[in-house]
């Protein structure tokens, strides 16, 4: 739901150079925060925390999420407990039978 | 018989067709992609030892192929804003860009692949590989797919712009929800096999 005046499109388009230079700098970061050799719990969690905010980036102002219609939250939202569940349920596994 | 709703939104939804259309659709690539991912998980965890992603894989072709489909975005984006502007001159050239960049993914994908072949790994060699080929080779798949419909969008789909220039920028609008996705896709696709 982007707005549609000229000066409106302009300032959207600076926005979307700007969240660019982010993802290319956060790109920069992942790749050197691997050279660090850190525990594979620590390496994980930094590289999924980094990616989460790349791809909140391109899914906030590329995908304008930013400002869309409820019934789209609406549907990520389902769409997102779903995801956690595939994700979750194979690592609660893996944690339980590590614990036994 | 006209088709409603491609322009204006429908009053219950609040939304152009084609673009809840897409929404639905890119739900249910989470999914797949997520079952992909899930496994990966199911493997990595169960498996006695795990080569390290960085140890095998080509990270420096990767973090181009990243910087590649990054910028591919953020064209596909400055052809819908170009459109909207009434430029489509400009649209075409934003659009031809990200069609560019999606041809170079694929070459320094093939590239790699070619290195992997060489070298005697293939997909039966090991899980490791498997999980590699299966991820990245779907994704590749999306890649192509996109640059067919931008292809169409440049050739013989341009025309519309003539006759129904809004219903086209809300198209342009929902390929690049589709690209922009395929790239989300790869943000996440990187790091889990090149970087750890």
């Amino acid at each position: 739901m982007a707005g549609n005046s000229v000066e409106e499109i302009k300032k959207e388009t600076r926005v979307y150079i700007l969240v660019f230079v982010a993802l290319a700098v956060l790109t920069m970061v992942t790749v050197a925060v691997s050279y660090l050799h850190l525990s594979f719990i620590a390496a994980v969690g930094l590289a999924m925390f980094v990616a989460t905010i790349k791809g909140s980036l391109v899914a906030s102002y590329f995908m304008h999420l930013i400002s869309e219609r409820k019934l789209i939250y609406g549907v990520l939202m389902l769409t997102l407990i779903f995801f956690l569940a595939l994700m979750l349920l194979p690592l609660g596994g893996f944690l339980n039978s590590t614990a036994t | 018989m006209e088709i409603p709703y491609t322009v204006e939104a429908r009053p219950d939804t609040g939304l152009y067709n084609s673009k809840l259309g897409i929404w639905l659709f890119l739900a249910s690539e989470v999914m797949l992609f997520g079952a992909l991912f899930s496994t990966l998980i199911i493997l990595r965890t169960g498996a006695q030892s795990w080569p390290h992603g960085y140890d095998l894989l080509n990270v420096p072709l990767a973090t181009l192929n990243t910087m590649v489909l990054i910028s591919s975005s953020v064209s596909m984006v400055l052809a819908w804003a170009a459109l909207r502007l009434n430029n489509f001159g400009k649209f075409r050239l934003w659009l031809g860009t990200t069609f560019g960049l999606g041809c170079v993914f694929m070459v320094i994908k093939s590239i790699e692949y070619g290195s992997k072949f060489s070298h005697h790994h293939y997909p039966s060699t090991d899980n490791f590989y498997a999980t590699y080929f299966t991820l990245t080779g779907l994704h590749g798949l999306h890649v192509l797919g996109g640059m067919i419909v931008f292809a169409y969008f440049l050739g013989p789909g341009s025309k519309m712009w003539k006759t129904k220039p809004e219903q086209f920028t809300n198209r342009i609008e929902v390929v690049g929800l589709y690209w922009h996705f395929v790239d989300l896709v790869w943000i996440f696709l990187f790091p889990t096999l090149y970087l750890l």
